[in-house]
């Protein structure tokens, strides 16, 4: 699977952080335009590609590709 | 960027108003799912009246009108009898439809107008900073109820069950898939359709009902303190009621009824 978030779209709420159910995300020191920290697939290899954070990312800013 | 919310926004108005965690994104990605697999990019309609959820379908690029508070159901009923093949979809806020539009509502609901309504309840009036709204439970302390609410809340899906809708449901932002499935099945259903989706506010319910600011704790809370309605089961007390909790195929549509009368 690959993962990627968008910079420009990105609020940093957090939400995929404590969604995943494989915990794939973390939050990273990479700042968005808004200041906050951004998420950061750090397990993208044990992602199974349910889309749930592509779903429940209220800015659409996560993209799941196989 | 998610590849199908770049098919359907108008990228040139992003990014959204909406707050860090917001479930209006939540609710517009489960419509444009909807429409996406039924394929009915162009026959559809999208009305919504003022609040924050009714900015959901001002992003998307399709027919849209962002009419005046409270009458998203006035403007929507009109478009749909001058343009019967149209499918419209509204998005509302419980300010918006059950207090200032709610004579509306009850009138589309009585009429059985062939429309889908999607009502984004996030108990609280947000846009305007935190006021105590119809759908605001009792005891919660907001800006306009400082010694704690003391009305009790409107049940949104139940009063349309009991005005004569016909298809009803309610999901929370923590059942996305669902969500997309019961926008699906409005928009397939002939007649009034209304599916209320309860969404987090982590800026301004976060802080007066829920007591935290993280909209994944609130979206947890939905998940854990929800429960999933059959007909006859035991309902347990203090609980979230989600589901499909009217589907009825049998009752006229008001468009059908009237072109019989006129024929």
């Amino acid at each position: 699977m690959k993962i990627s978030i968008d910079t420009a779209c990105c609020k940093g709420c957090g939400i995929c952080i404590n969604i995943c159910p494989k915990q794939v995300y973390a939050r990273s020191k990479i700042r968005n335009r808004y200041g906050t920290a951004m998420p950061e697939p750090i397990k993208e290899n044990e992602c199974i590609g349910c889309k749930l954070c592509e779903r429940l990312c209220p800015d659409g800013a996560i993209n799941v590709e196989e | 960027m998610n590849r199908l919310k770049e098919r359907y926004l108008r990228l040139d108005a992003l990014p959204t108003l909406f707050c860090p965690g917001c479930g209006n994104g939540i609710v517009q990605y489960a419509a444009i799912a909807a429409i996406d697999k039924m394929g009915i990019r162009n026959d559809i309609a999208c009305v919504s009246g003022i609040g924050c959820s009714s900015w959901i379908p001002c992003y998307l690029n399709l027919d849209v009108m962002h009419t005046t508070h409270g009458r998203a159901l006035a403007f929507a009923q009109g478009l749909k009898l001058a343009r019967p093949e149209k499918q419209v979809l509204v998005f509302t806020g419980d300010g918006d439809c059950l207090a200032i539009g709610g004579n509306h509502l009850l009138h589309a609901c009585k009429r059985n107008i062939d429309l889908t309504v999607v009502m984004v309840n996030n108990h609280i009036y947000a846009m305007t900073g935190g006021q105590k709204s119809p759908a605001t439970p009792k005891g919660v302390i907001t800006k306009t109820s400082p010694g704690g609410n003391y009305e009790e809340p409107i049940d949104g899906a139940q009063l349309v069950i009991c005005m004569g809708a016909t298809y009803v449901a309610r999901w929370t932002t923590a059942h996305p898939v669902q969500l997309q499935k019961s926008i699906e099945a409005g928009i397939k259903h002939k007649g009034f359709s209304f599916i209320e989706v309860i969404s987090q506010c982590p800026t301004q319910s976060g802080v007066s009902i829920y007591g935290v600011k993280d909209p994944a704790y609130i979206m947890k809370f939905f998940k854990e303190n929800s429960y999933i309605y059959k007909e006859g089961m035991d309902e347990p007390k203090n609980k979230i009621q989600c589901g499909v909790l009217k589907h009825d195929n049998d009752q006229p549509e008001y468009i059908d009824r009237m072109e019989a009368r006129f024929k």
